[in-house]
């Protein structure tokens, strides 16, 4: 049961961060997932991400669909809201409580069900409305709960448990993203948390939608010889094409990066991405270019990862564009909000 | 009802009718025309009869001058101002006998005049226009002033008030004001120097104006919103509740923009379909803000999955549904009250809403407060049901008024030192033994920190498929909307109160209700009449039920909804409920419901109107 709460209990020799809270003070309900589900190591990353930021728990909102992915919200930060909405239609409500309260951190963590299928129209408009938040996709290609169904994501010719072959072709949330001027776009794989972390970290501080495709295999209904979200297949066919460092607020950058390879991009609050090109040929910058050799390296079965597309100058976050009080909506006094009766009877002439 | 009340004299107490063609800019002048006689002190309503479309179809505007001040729908026209051509013969066949028929002469139609119980005015209207003015926009424009003022004349419209009127509008353009200001007089001049004027039926000035406006109840609803303090709107653009949120927008950018840094007090996010903006009334109303969604039936369909959410995961939520004429896509332009039974149990498996019925503009811009009060004190999903009629017609109100005092009822929303004084937060513990749980904000305190799903949980708030831990919290919602019935708005009564006949009726149908009240009344039949502001019914819905022998329940739809909803909410018996209906798509009238109480009293002599 998700309710089980783990101990707290840290021994002391644990490292702490700087508000010095532990790991374990970031993470949250037993999983009820199976056991080597690649969701379970996105949930680590998330716990490592957020204590890592030295994030106060009650700063972060954790909202989700419906499906195995979306259960994911009540694993990590217990010290923060969650909501588990409704199959699909997550983004509405992060929408609207980002809406109410842009001060706080918001990460929706969906599936490829969740946001591939039921709800591909409301992940197509948060992207379009820009809302600020981070978005994590648990993409293993199949349906979990319901015992293996092909997902929107799974690839021509991959192989069902049960021996069927899938012959529709896969909606990429990564060139979705891209197609619709997402301004943070990223590919990792559940297996490799030293990349993850830091895009997750990245991702919830970017000023504007971030999204992540997260190749997160199912261990029990999508691992198998002939699936193409398997481990073994992931492993090998993945691409890092762009590694991030995340650099914190006030921090030096520590490494030595060789000069060209490296390039700063200051995120909004003051922290860094450095961007490590592992590919000379890719410009995480160019758009454009980023689609381009993401559909050719899919192509040869390359799934490429790391921070895919970023665009920090993009001023189109939805606050900055409705010109939103930097109070939050719900933190404006009620005397503010309401006019009061002599502005009522002043505007009564209009109606005469 | 002037027929059956004062049919001799017509002073003050007929009804004009306008035919039109859509987008011709008709509205300006039908209103010039409304808002005169209204600020000669005499009552009005405006109805507005148009087409699900941009441009070119037919459409109507009705304005019932009622020096009684009746709100409903007169079911007859004295005055057609026929300027469609196209619909010459059904607007003919409308007038009531003695009528008369106001044309445009320029084509001269004999076939017109074949109607012997009818007057026909022929003014030359595009004629006179073309002479004096350039442009065909322009002409078009102006000839509808120009039949405003023929009216003027042959009505005895106070000149002057029409005047101000276009100065009002045209001020700050000296041009527009002089062109209107001719194209008006040479509708007025032509009836002088060529007609008898003016007419029997015609307006004088009163006093029943004075302390009132005219305006539409979506208008009302978007201004109580602002005064709610709502900051958070979503929608998806329907008829007929567009407007809601027109207004609304207009107001926040009115009041709620910052002088100085232009920053905005308010969101108003245009969803891609009712689904996400119900989604998004959900999240800010979870995250503490008084969010809001306008809508009508078929947003209603869509949003419903989202408001069983919000009603099991126990979210504050607000949505106004402007009704409009189903099933399916309906008539869009068309009024009806059809939405009752699905906004009563929206959504899969056992769910109750809290429903509020405005009947007018006026209780539109109260509701709108209260619907946000008793939607976060119940921690609920709340609905207005308002209907096109009241949503886009335009009432004769008294003015809205604002008690400064007036706090927001916030609910049980705990603070970061409540939080911290607790031993344990748990979310869905009834601790207050009234069925409503605490709840906390995302940002306040770790502590406070809880996990909100749609999926099976315990009172404590974990997710469970225990049996009993599931039943606990079920159980709970249930009591929850008996406690409801203690914050909804009473009912009202009209009557003594002890007749054996009673009428129930909710939302647009009072003026219609009111209206026949009287004309019963004058055939001395009297009957108690009830209109009901809320469900879930409190104790005074089931003391009326129980102690009338003979119910007429009265709304605005095919099967009954009303009736249905009282059959299986209260004790009442079935057999003494006789519905009224009225599923036309236009705006009920009090005809229908005196016929339909005369007959049926007539039929069941043990069913006579008399006190106890």
């Amino acid at each position: 049961m998700s309710y089980i709460n783990k101990p707290k209990v840290a021994h002391p020799s644990l490292p702490t961060n700087s508000l010095g809270l532990t790991r374990r003070q970031y993470e949250g309900s037993m999983s009820t997932l199976c056991a080597g589900c690649g969701h379970d190591s996105v949930t680590a990353a998330m716990v490592e991400a957020c204590w890592g930021l030295s994030m106060q728990p009650e700063q972060l909102v954790k909202l989700s669909g419906i499906g195995c992915s979306s259960k994911t919200t009540a694993y990590f930060v217990s010290g923060s809201h969650g909501f588990n909405s409704v199959h699909g239609r997550m983004p509405s409500i992060a929408s609207g409580a980002n809406a109410a309260n842009r001060s706080l951190t918001y990460v929706g963590i969906s599936g490829d069900g969740d946001s591939l299928s039921i709800g591909m129209g409301q992940l197509v408009h948060v992207i379009r409305r820009n809302v600020n938040m981070l978005y994590l996709i648990e993409n293993n290609g199949v349906y979990g709960l319901t015992k293996g169904q092909f997902s929107a994501s799974a690839d021509i010719g991959t192989k069902a448990k049960r021996g069927e072959t899938n012959s529709s072709p896969p909606i990429d949330p990564v060139l979705l993203a891209l197609t619709l001027g997402a301004t943070f776009v990223a590919r990792s794989f559940s297996g490799d948390k030293a990349q993850l972390v830091p895009l997750i970290q990245a991702g919830m501080r970017h000023n504007g939608f971030a999204l992540i495709d997260v190749l997160s295999p199912c261990v029990t209904f999508n691992d198998h010889e002939g699936s193409t979200k398997s481990y073994g297949f992931t492993r090998e066919h993945y691409h890092p094409a762009v590694e991030a460092d995340f650099v914190p607020r006030a921090q030096e950058i520590a490494v030595d990066y060789p000069a060209g390879e490296a390039i700063p991009v200051s995120l909004h609050d003051g922290s860094r991405v450095i961007l490590r090109k592992l590919d000379p040929l890719y410009d995480p910058t160019d758009r454009g270019a980023a689609y381009n050799y993401i559909e050719n390296k899919l192509k040869q079965n390359e799934y490429v990862t790391g921070l895919i597309h970023i665009d920090e100058a993009d001023n189109t976050e939805f606050h900055t564009l409705n010109r939103t009080a930097a109070m939050p909506l719900n933190s404006i006094p009620f005397e503010r909000l309401s006019p009061g009766s002599v502005a009522l009877d002043k505007l009564m002439a209009r109606y005469r | 009802m002037p027929s059956l009340i004062a049919e001799a004299n017509r002073i003050n107490d007929f009804v004009v009718k306008f035919a039109n063609v859509n987008g011709t800019g008709s509205a300006s002048a039908n209103s010039l025309i409304m808002k005169a006689i209204f600020r000669m002190g005499v009552p009005v309503t405006g109805k507005n009869y148009f087409p699900s479309n941009i441009q070119g179809l037919p459409t109507w505007y009705e304005i019932r001058v009622t020096r009684e001040g009746y709100a409903a729908r007169a079911s007859h026209v004295d005055i057609m101002v026929a300027m469609n051509a196209e619909t010459y013969a059904k607007d003919i066949r409308e007038l009531r006998s003695g009528g008369y028929l106001i044309y445009d002469s320029t084509w001269p139609r004999s076939a017109l005049l074949q109607r012997g119980d009818i007057t026909v005015i022929a003014v030359p209207l595009a004629k006179l226009v073309n002479e004096n003015f350039d442009g065909v926009r322009n002409r078009i424009l102006l000839k509808n002033i120009a039949y405003a003022g023929v009216l003027a004349a042959l009505l005895d419209v106070d000149l002057t008030v029409i005047s101000a009127l276009l100065s009002e509008s045209y001020g700050k353009k000296p041009k527009l004001l002089d062109s209107n200001t001719r194209a008006l007089r040479l509708g007025y001049d032509y009836v002088k120097e060529n007609l008898t004027s003016p007419l029997p039926l015609r307006v004088e000035h009163m006093e029943k104006t004075r302390g009132h406006i005219m305006i539409d109840g979506n208008t009302a609803a978007g201004l109580g919103c602002v005064y709610a303090g709502a900051t958070v709107g979503a929608w998806y653009p329907i008829t007929p509740s567009t407007s809601l949120m027109d207004a609304f927008k207009g107001f926040c950018e009115r009041y709620r923009v910052d002088a100085e840094t232009g920053e905005r007090n308010f969101a108003v996010l245009q969803a891609e379909d009712e689904l996400a903006a119900v989604g998004m009334v959900l999240g800010a109303s979870w995250n503490g803000a008084r969010a809001f969604t306008p809508t009508s039936g078929p947003g209603i369909s869509l949003m419903n999955e989202f408001i069983g959410l919000g009603y099991y995961a126990e979210v504050p939520c607000v949505i106004f549904d402007v009704q409009r004429v189903g099933p399916s896509t309906g008539m869009p332009t068309r009024t009806q009250q059809g939405d009752i039974l699905i906004c009563a149990y929206a959504s899969h498996g056992d769910t109750r809403h809290v429903l509020l019925f405005p009947a007018n503009p006026e209780e539109c811009f109260y509701m709108a407060v209260q619907a946000f009060d008793l939607a976060e004190r119940l921690q609920t999903p709340v609905f207005v049901l308002s209907d096109l009629d009241i949503g886009m017609n335009d009432w004769m109100c008294p003015d809205l008024k604002w008690d400064d005092a007036y706090q927001p009822d916030r609910g049980k929303v705990l603070s970061k030192q409540e939080i911290d004084g607790l031993e344990k937060f748990y979310r869905y513990l009834d601790r207050d033994d009234d069925a409503i749980p605490y709840r906390t904000l995302p940002g306040t305190s770790a502590k406070g920190a809880y996990f909100t799903r749609g999926s099976g949980h315990n009172q404590y708030g974990g997710y469970t498929e225990d049996s009993a831990e599931y039943q606990v919290v079920l159980d709970r919602l249930k009591r929850k909307f008996t406690t409801a019935t203690k914050y909804v708005p009473k009912p009202v009564l009209i009557g003594k109160g002890n007749n054996s006949v009673g009428i129930v009726s909710i939302g647009s149908c009072d003026g219609a209700i009111r209206e026949a009240l009287d004309v019963l009344m004058l055939q001395k039949i009297e009957v108690d009449y009830l209109r009901i502001k809320a469900f879930p019914f409190n104790t005074d819905v089931e003391a009326f039920l129980k102690s009338h022998a003979t119910i007429f329940v009265v709304e605005q739809n095919r099967d009954a909804q009303l009736k249905a909803l009282l059959t299986l909410e209260t004790a009442v018996e079935k057999s003494k409920l006789f519905s009224i209906l009225s599923y036309s798509g236009l705006p009920i009238s009090a005809h229908p419901i005196v016929d339909e109480i005369r007959a049926k009293l007539a039929e069941a002599p043990r069913l006579t109107a008399v006190p106890r």
